[in-house]
């Protein structure tokens, strides 16, 4: 574990998870068919070529400011409702950590704090809650490990249960929600691509860079 | 012109966003600030804040602009572009929970004949059911 978090490194970071996103686009897209519209692939694919197109910049930021660059791009390049989505995210997460020393790597309670306050923030702007089918239910079920102490692979387990566990819950919030109880028996595809990132983010802590489920 | 509520039509579709701001056009002619936005931004069906800030821009009325959407991202995305307007436009634009055509149509009506932003909204927010 590196007591430091430079742009060098920031600048890993963001490539290797929007990569792993975009290396998914067409799963994420397979998912979405089956319950939604279609297009989460293709959507989160765009928003994460546009975060790589402005890398050096988001990176040569300090982190906080880099993960609200990350979500104003996510809101204004995505389309679906995961842009707003995930750049509620990514733009709370940056505010949450707005205290941080420059060149600081987040600790275990500054992390869990700041995915807590951007749950909250999602859940406003979706006007959703666990347990309704989205990406809530893998970031809710992460925060709570990552509050409770686990390591690298214990939250990536987590992440990949709590997607899987999506399959049989019924959808409330979006598109899905019109199937009703068609839409029983599929994984939600935001909660795979939530999946993605905390797996890749996770193997990159735990020293196994790009190793993500 | 800014005597009377803007109407933005943000759909999925441009086409859908198109074909119903025609029929408000039709029914209330230019006096009311009207304007439409559908895509995503790659083209696709889907929505855009970036274009929807745009829209709200087009129809900006000191007296505030009712939204009109489809489904469910246009809503979203509807109100993550007001939350990024600037401060003093934010509390002037809403969006009306009521079907995409029939709600543009009887908000643009009220709009015409010089209703506030709530009146606005409530008359088309009456095409939804309780």
């Amino acid at each position: 574990m590196t007591t430091t978090l430079d742009a060098a490194g920031r600048r890993a970071l963001i490539e290797t998870a929007a990569a792993a996103v975009i290396a998914r686009a067409d799963e994420l897209t397979a998912l979405d068919q089956a319950i939604g519209d279609g297009d989460h692939g293709l959507n989160m694919k765009r928003g994460f070529e546009a975060v790589l197109a402005d890398l050096d910049a988001i990176a040569a930021k300090p982190l906080p400011e880099g993960l609200k660059q990350i979500g104003t791009t996510m809101v204004m390049k995505v389309g679906g409702a995961s842009g707003p989505l995930y750049g509620t995210l990514f733009l709370q997460l940056g505010k949450s950590l707005a205290e941080l020393a420059p060149d600081a790597v987040p600790s275990r309670a500054e992390l869990a704090a700041a995915l807590k306050a951007a749950i909250v923030a999602v859940k406003a702007r979706g006007k959703s809650e666990v347990g309704q089918k989205t990406l809530l239910d893998v970031l809710a079920p992460v925060q709570a490990a990552l509050a409770g102490g686990a390591d690298a692979a214990a939250l990536t387990a987590c992440a990949h249960e709590a997607a899987a566990a999506t399959v049989p819950l019924k959808a409330i919030r979006g598109r899905a929600s019109f199937l009703g109880d068609r839409s029983i028996g599929h994984m939600d595809p935001g909660a795979r691509s939530s999946e993605i990132l905390i797996s890749t983010l996770a193997a990159i802590a735990g020293g196994n860079s790009g190793a993500a489920a | 012109m800014n005597d009377k509520v803007g109407i933005v039509i943000v759909s999925h579709s441009p086409d859908v966003a198109k074909g119903a701001a025609d029929m408000v056009r039709q029914m209330v002619g230019n006096e009311v600030p009207l304007a439409f936005t559908g895509g995503d931004p790659g083209g696709g069906l889907g929505t855009s804040v970036e274009t929807i800030l745009a829209a709200i821009d087009r129809a900006w009325s000191e007296k505030g602009v009712a939204i009109l959407v489809d489904l469910g991202g246009a809503e979203t995305n509807s109100e993550m572009a007001i939350e990024m307007l600037p401060e003093d436009r934010q509390g002037r634009v809403v969006v009306c929970n009521a079907p995409i055509v029939e709600g543009a149509v009887m908000a643009a009506t009220e709009a015409w004949g010089g209703a506030t932003l709530d009146e606005v909204r409530r008359t088309a927010e009456e095409l939804s059911p309780a």
